[in-house]
């Protein structure tokens, strides 16, 4: 469809994936590109075949396991005998379907959101789905990207397409420069906190501003990978330079020529100036300091020079128990500083920050110190390719000599369904995206911050101001 | 999918903000490769204590919710991950409706596709509906997604939106990917113009 009407970023790379308009606003819309991991595709492929149904587009599609690989000893089997029958199943349905597969044991199995962008299979202005909620990720490219569930991705294996409505703009603009010290996860809280974990309900959030444009792709991705955390359907960053050299090369990536046209097609993606947005939300970059939450949400989040709220202050009797059990779970106390907070486990890792950028980010703090007596702290690269960069450049032996543990790619402890598990009680500094009760194991409290934060709480064994960490240099 | 047309049935009160779909079934109990059996580990942290005993004080844990086939909650209800494992768990513990003032996107649609109703009413009436609901077994609610209403055991009836397509689909217990494959030449025709628009987007041949 074209309109002479400015159109945001969202609407060119919906209108130009529009198959069919149904009479009451449906659409049928066109996927590009469909990761399809070893949790929610059993029983897709399982109707697929009851119905007698092919995959469409097998080479739109790619598999990979992630979810319940064991992040050690990757040359024997799966121990745990339920996670094996899922892996061995993801291995049965891919054969059988003639899907394109990324064995456990090969150097480019990691996070799904981490080997598409990783590999130039996502890209800007395609439309990419995975049965994973962190497919927002992918949008830090210029793609629309977003979760489905399991009857969805069957959708998506039988036909190509989902049936949709379009989702409402809303623009999230961060001005300035981020301080020294703050990252894009500092960012994305600090954005969540603002507008709150159903903010962006309904809503495809683009991000943009000066402190947006200056994020390397790494830190894009961790600012679009949370934003399911803020309610959205997806989240987007207009594709630049800096997204195009990030693609340049990569093996899944168009090559040469048609590297070429398809920049020049990208180019005009950018939302056209005075491009409609339901909503604004302006942020001074300025003022975003190291975040940390404190509660079971991700909008349960505090400056870490910050103490924990008092729920008595809260404006409504809900508002104030949600608190109060908010508080109990994570065994805190109103006016707390949140640097006094001990820690028992570091976790680096997860779709969120687990890119070769966030373990430079966090060895930078770690070189030379050791980890805090008491505290287990560990890596977990977000995939081979990353491990393999990481190990190219060192960083492996400084988090080794630090007392860190250095693992195998896998989402691992941001949800245990791996071994990779908090024990009940535990609290844990963990760069992942969600902070939910028993989300890192049952009884598990959980922290989110960035990766140099989880090293400055590694290296203190509490929760710790990046910045006041002696002879760290601030870039 | 089984259809949904009207229910009547003993609503359970959980009176709870951003239930997340870790609360409604941890992510341990997603190593399954089927769709049923999800029931019996629905919201596991709130229903059973760290030795698998019932919490007396758990709603579903008491009767008459025990049987209960709505459910009602507060704001965001569903926020989280994609895992259709939450309506599924819902669905086989017999949950066929959800009544919230909002619902996180994924889940809601998710809902649709396994024959579960999710309602989005405003928060004061669902408090209404939840003091309906803690007056017990005698106190049903009916749900008619034909007329669009909540009927509450006095009577009073309670309008509610949903998109017309997906009334329908619900009504006939309509399979989405049936509906689509009724379109598969405009699929075709769209394929074959973005091979020409758009040439230089690479197939994924192998990896």
């Amino acid at each position: 469809m074209t309109t002479d009407a400015p159109r945001t970023l969202f609407d060119k790379v919906w209108d130009s994936h529009v198959v069919e308009r149904l009479p009451d606003g449906t659409c049928i819309l066109y996927i590009d590109r469909h990761l399809v991991h070893e949790v929610t595709s059993p029983q897709a492929f399982e109707g697929l075949r009851m119905a007698g149904r092919r995959v469409r587009r097998p080479d739109a599609t790619v598999a990979v396991a992630d979810h319940n690989v064991p992040t050690e000893a990757r040359d024997r089997p799966i121990e745990e005998p339920e996670s094996r029958l899922q892996v061995a199943t993801l291995e049965e349905n891919v054969h059988a379907f003639g899907v394109p597969y990324i064995p456990v044991r090969d150097v480019r199995q990691g996070i799904v959101h981490v080997i598409g962008p990783e590999l130039g299979i996502s890209l800007p202005g395609t439309t990419i789905v995975c049965g994973d909620s962190h497919t927002s990720t992918h949008g830090a490219l210029g793609a629309l990207a977003f979760g489905i569930g399991t009857s969805e991705v069957e959708h998506v294996l039988a036909t190509q397409t989902l049936l949709q409505k379009p989702a409402k703009n809303m623009l999230v603009r961060v001005d300035g420069r981020l301080p020294a010290g703050t990252t894009a996860k500092d960012m994305v809280l600090a954005i969540i906190g603002r507008i709150g974990t159903a903010g962006g309900t309904g809503h495809v959030i683009e991000y943009a501003g000066e402190a947006v444009r200056a994020l390397d792709m790494a830190g894009r991705l961790t600012v679009c990978n949370m934003s399911i955390e803020a309610g959205a359907r997806a989240g987007m960053i207009a594709p630049d330079e800096t997204t195009f050299a990030y693609l340049r090369g990569r093996p899944h990536a168009p090559q040469g020529q048609a590297f070429q046209e398809a920049v020049a097609w990208w180019r005009t993606l950018p939302s056209d100036p005075g491009a409609h947005y339901d909503r604004t939300v302006v942020l001074d970059a300025a003022e975003i300091a190291p975040m940390v939450t404190w509660g079971t949400s991700p909008e349960a989040v505090v400056p870490i020079t910050g103490s924990v709220p008092d729920p008595e202050a809260a404006p409504d009797e809900a508002q104030r128990a949600q608190m109060r059990r908010m508080l109990d779970y994570m065994d805190l106390r109103p006016g707390q500083r949140m640097q006094d907070v001990a820690v028992d486990v570091v976790f680096i890792g997860s779709c969120t920050n687990s890119r070769i950028e966030d373990l430079r980010a966090a060895a930078d703090v770690v070189r030379g110190r050791r980890v805090a007596d008491g505290v287990r702290a560990m890596v977990v690269p977000g995939s081979g390719l990353v491990k393999q960069a990481a190990e190219q450049e060192g960083l492996d032996r400084i988090f080794r000599e630090a007392g860190f543990e250095w693992r195998e790619a896998g989402c691992s402890m941001c949800l245990g369904m791996n071994p990779d598990k908090l024990k009940p009680g535990q609290r844990c500094a963990s760069t992942s995206n969600r902070n939910f009760e028993g989300r890192q194991g049952p009884g598990g409290r959980t922290h989110l911050l960035s990766p140099a934060m989880a090293a400055a709480a590694a290296v203190t064994g509490r929760l710790s101001d990046v910045r006041e960490i002696a002879g760290r240099e601030m870039a | 999918m089984d259809k949904f047309t009207t229910l009547t049935a003993v609503a359970a009160p959980l009176p709870l903000a951003n239930v997340d779909t870790d609360k409604i079934i941890p992510a341990r109990f997603l190593k399954t490769i089927k769709r049923s059996g999800l029931g019996v580990h629905l919201f596991d942290t709130l229903r059973y204590d760290a030795d698998g005993a019932e919490r007396p004080d758990f709603v579903l844990n008491r009767e008459p919710y025990r049987g209960a086939q709505i459910l009602i909650a507060h704001e965001n209800f569903g926020c989280g991950s994609s895992r259709e494992h939450a309506p599924w768990a819902l669905l086989d513990f017999g949950i066929r409706c959800v009544i919230a003032p909002d619902f996180a996107d994924i889940f809601y649609n998710n809902c649709f596709k396994n024959g579960i109703l999710p309602v989005r009413l405003p928060r004061d009436v669902c408090d209404a509906l939840m003091g309906d609901a803690a007056l017990g077994g005698n106190a049903r609610l009916t749900v008619d997604l034909q007329r669009q209403v909540v009927v509450r055991p006095n009577g009073e009836e309670i309008g509610f939106e949903i998109d017309p397509f997906r009334r329908h689909s619900l009504l006939e217990g309509l399979d989405d990917i049936g509906q689509t494959l009724a379109h598969a030449a405009s699929i075709d025709g769209y394929e074959a113009a973005r091979a020409k628009a758009r040439p230089w987007l690479p197939a994924i041949d192998a990896v």
